[in-house]
């Protein structure tokens, strides 16, 4: 359901400010949304003043700086801080992205620095993602093949076959997109979001799946696939340059052509 | 399992891209439309019902206000239409590319206030 409003419990409060030591020439500041699940209060925004000549050049070194020598209570995801893994999506400036791949001379003055937006908080910057997972496999996001594989080697894949998974298959589930979807926020339970339709997609395109009439048969559904309304806040947010509004836009293109034989 | 929480902020934090403002003012273009269809309704009613009525009608037109709410009217069809069209382009699997989303947004924009600003000068 549309809700513009936060619940009682969700509601900022302002927190601390951890000012940057005087020497500190070149500074700024990052707001930070934090959530202690044990305290039993609000959700607050904590202010780090960051001397810049002191850290590397990407939002996810400071937040490990902050981490490391300003405050280990904070808490986020992060892994392989190249953009491979995902781990670290959140919302900067007002965007989803993933700190780890986003400069902090992209940005100017403060940075603010929030969860990926309307999920449900675990901690600080750590949003729980197991609806999102679960949805991610009600896809079946594997190859689903009748027919034998050959004795001697692997199913192989014309070029222009494997061509087609371009755009989808460096799609890391990071859910960015999907988290900067309205229509996901208003209608997650039912509704897919763009990254699970874009990788829905991914596997509908594979000529070495078998199952497309059956995942298609899946997706025909008024809320698991139409609640997309080329809204394009997913394409515009993909920290990996991939464009789910597109993918959603083929598959329902895929069904028309189906409906009419 | 009983947590408390919270839900992380969207609308409030969100910067929405301009396809995604575009996107909400046409939803909220569509329903003023349908409240103004029964605005206009009223009016072609009144003109309908006689010549006081059609006098009446007339100097009411006539007013400020009204002419605002009137060519607001116009533009938010012009506007609903334009974007309908990008949906149809849409919808056909076309005009996806990252690169030029918000150029066309502007383009459809830029044709909705002309169109309406056209109207203006053909009435």
């Amino acid at each position: 359901m549309v809700e513009f409003t936060l619940p009682k419990n969700s509601v900022l409060k302002k927190g601390k400010t951890f000012k940057a030591p005087a020497q500190a020439k070149n500074v700024r500041s990052f707001e930070v949304y934090r959530w202690d699940p044990d305290s039993g209060e609000n959700p607050r925004i904590d202010v780090y003043e960051i001397d810049m000549d002191d850290c590397g050049p990407m939002v996810l070194d400071a937040i490990l700086k902050i981490k490391n020598e300003i405050d280990s209570t904070l808490t986020f995801r992060r892994s392989c801080r190249e953009g491979v893994c995902g781990s670290c999506a959140m919302n900067i400036n007002g965007r989803n992205t993933l700190a780890c791949t986003k400069a902090i001379s992209d940005y100017k003055g403060k940075i603010k620095i929030f969860p990926l937006p309307h999920l449900e908080v675990v901690k600080d910057l750590v949003p729980d993602m197991t609806h999102f997972y679960a949805q991610y496999a009600s896809i079946k996001p594997w190859l689903e093949a009748q027919t034998p594989a050959p004795a001697d080697s692997e199913r192989l894949q014309s070029r222009e076959d494997r061509a087609k998974l371009d755009g989808l298959y460096e799609c890391v589930l990071c859910a960015c997109c999907s988290t900067s979807c309205p229509s996901y926020w208003w209608n997650s339970d039912r509704y897919l979001g763009p990254a699970i339709l874009l990788q829905a997609y991914r596997w509908l395109v594979d000529s070495r799946d078998e199952s497309a009439g059956e995942r298609l048969d899946d997706l025909e559904d008024p809320f698991k696939l139409y609640r997309c309304h080329t809204i394009m806040n997913c394409t515009d947010t993909c920290p990996k340059g991939l464009n789910p509004a597109k993918a959603i836009a083929e598959t329902k293109k895929l069904l028309l052509q189906r409906e009419q034989g | 399992m009983t947590h408390n929480r919270p839900l992380s902020p969207h609308l409030q934090v969100y910067r929405l891209p301009l396809t995604g403002i575009i996107s909400i003012t046409h939803r909220m273009t569509g329903v003023l439309l349908a409240l103004g269809l029964v605005l206009f309704v009223c009016a072609v009613s009144a003109i309908a019902a006689g010549p006081a009525s059609y006098a009446a009608m007339q100097d009411l037109l006539g007013m400020l206000p009204v002419q605002i709410i009137y060519w607001g009217f116009v533009y938010a069809l012009i506007f609903h239409l334009c974007h309908g069209v990008r949906h149809l382009i849409w919808d056909a699997g076309a005009s996806f590319n990252r690169d030029t989303m918000d150029r066309y947004a502007l383009y459809e924009l830029a044709v909705s206030v002309v169109l309406t600003v056209s109207i203006f000068f053909l009435l």
